[in-house]
């Protein structure tokens, strides 16, 4: 695109139906309620909450994730034999049982994306608060990245799910969820959220 | 307070640029941060309708009939979504049946129906009765719509099943293949160009 950036008044872009306003807020940003004039949406130079919310919210990730992976997701029983499996469990039993490709699948849903999750949402806190002016271009793509892998981290919890409603055959064989999904379904939410609070724009105030 | 139609800011690094119309197939990109600022119109009102309502038939189907069937030794089983929500839903477990209920049922629920809404009205070039609130739920839904992710799931579950009895995929499976296609075709970020074209005629040109 080669329009190139324009000069003028103030502007803020309203988030829900990307109309360009002149800029109101003044020095009141966040209590004067300005809105847009076309969709009534609250207009924000910056996501509210911002910074320390996301962070908030990583952080109680962070700490979900240890009995997300600890406790076991879900109670298989099989002709008579039972047994709990954690997600770490799950995949490995795939990969010994020759399913390689579904462990890899798995392994990158439940493993790969939230740790990537942590690490790069940690990184884009720590310099958006130092106001870093450091590869600001990479860090833009990768809050994109973050916001494009959000929810497949969710596939752990579908499957228990799935398997669990249909595994029911009385005496033969019969699946439960346990509750470490219930953490691990936390999890994803709360990254999912503290993605969300994170104003990618945060990245260009450097000074 | 002044408007400016014509202008679009990126909404990841605040760039401010003049809008242009593209050619078929071309996206506007940030000179700045390289994201997305908007893309060519890939289908109008019409066809967006029309794709609306084979969504809403796919999601009854999705719903309506089980999406993988099993059988062991003789006996038979077949689940449906909602069954599976169902059976997630043990003491404690319920708080994360909740959310699978809405990502797979709900919200993909709430987008058909209000896009169906907006667009039956837009086709007539006017603004539907709470035009306003539906475009900003729909914007707030689209990230918690996880149809994708609940169909690669059930594929998972097929093949972790196949060890140990017979598994079929049901109609809902393949209901949920289309509407796994058709949703982020009709919900994607530019439905908020419908601000743009149902705009009433005299305020198009906002004093400058």
């Amino acid at each position: 695109m080669s329009t190139g950036l324009l000069a003028g008044p103030r502007v803020i872009a309203c988030p829900v139906c990307s109309l360009v306003c002149e800029d109101t807020l003044g020095e009141a940003e966040g209590r004067a309620g300005v809105r847009c004039p076309r969709c009534g949406a609250a207009l924000h130079r910056r996501r509210p909450g911002g910074v320390e919310r996301a962070f908030a919210l990583l952080l109680a990730a962070l700490i979900l994730y240890v009995p997300a992976n600890v406790l076991p997701v879900m109670h298989t029983s099989l002709f008579g034999r039972g047994g709990d499996s954690t997600i770490l469990s799950g995949i490995i039993d795939f990969w010994r049982g020759g399913s390689r490709g579904i462990a890899l699948i798995i392994f990158i849903a439940s493993v790969a994306v939230p740790c990537t999750k942590f690490l790069v949402l940690g990184l884009l806190l720590a310099t958006a608060r130092r106001r870093s002016r450091w590869a600001r271009r990479e860090r833009a793509g990768l809050y994109r990245l973050v916001e494009w892998i959000g929810y497949w981290s969710m596939l752990d919890v579908v499957v228990v799910a799935v398997v669990s409603a249909i595994v029911k055959f009385q005496a033969l064989s019969d699946v439960e969820p346990r509750i470490g999904i219930l953490f691990f379904g936390a999890v994803v939410i709360l990254t999912m959220l503290s993605a969300m609070s994170f104003d990618p724009r945060l990245i260009w105030d450097g000074k | 307070m002044r408007t400016f139609p014509e202008l679009i800011v990126c909404e990841h690094c605040d760039s401010v640029y003049r809008r242009r119309a593209l050619a078929p197939g071309e996206t506007a990109r940030c000179a700045r941060c390289a994201a997305t600022l908007y893309g060519a119109r890939r289908i109008d009102v019409d066809r967006r309708l029309a794709l609306t309502l084979a969504a809403a038939i796919l999601f009854l189907i999705a719903n309506l009939y089980p999406v993988i069937r099993v059988s062991l030794r003789g006996l038979r089983n077949e689940a449906t979504l909602w069954e599976s929500a169902a059976a997630l839903a043990q003491g404690p477990m319920i708080l994360v049946a909740i959310p699978f209920a809405l990502a797979v049922i709900a919200v993909p629920f709430a987008q058909i129906v209000l896009l169906a809404w907006v667009l039956v009205h837009a086709r007539a070039g006017r603004r539907a009765p709470g035009f306003a609130p539906a475009m900003r739920a729909l914007a707030m839904l689209r990230p918690w719509s996880m149809v994708e992710v609940c169909l690669l799931g059930i594929l998972v579950s097929v093949v972790k099943l196949s060890s140990f009895s017979q598994v079929s995929p049901g109609a809902g499976l393949w209901a949920m293949a289309g509407l796994m296609l058709l949703l982020p075709l009709i919900a994607d970020r530019s439905i908020r160009r419908l601000w743009d074209w149902t705009e009433p005629a005299p305020r198009l040109g906002a004093k400058p």
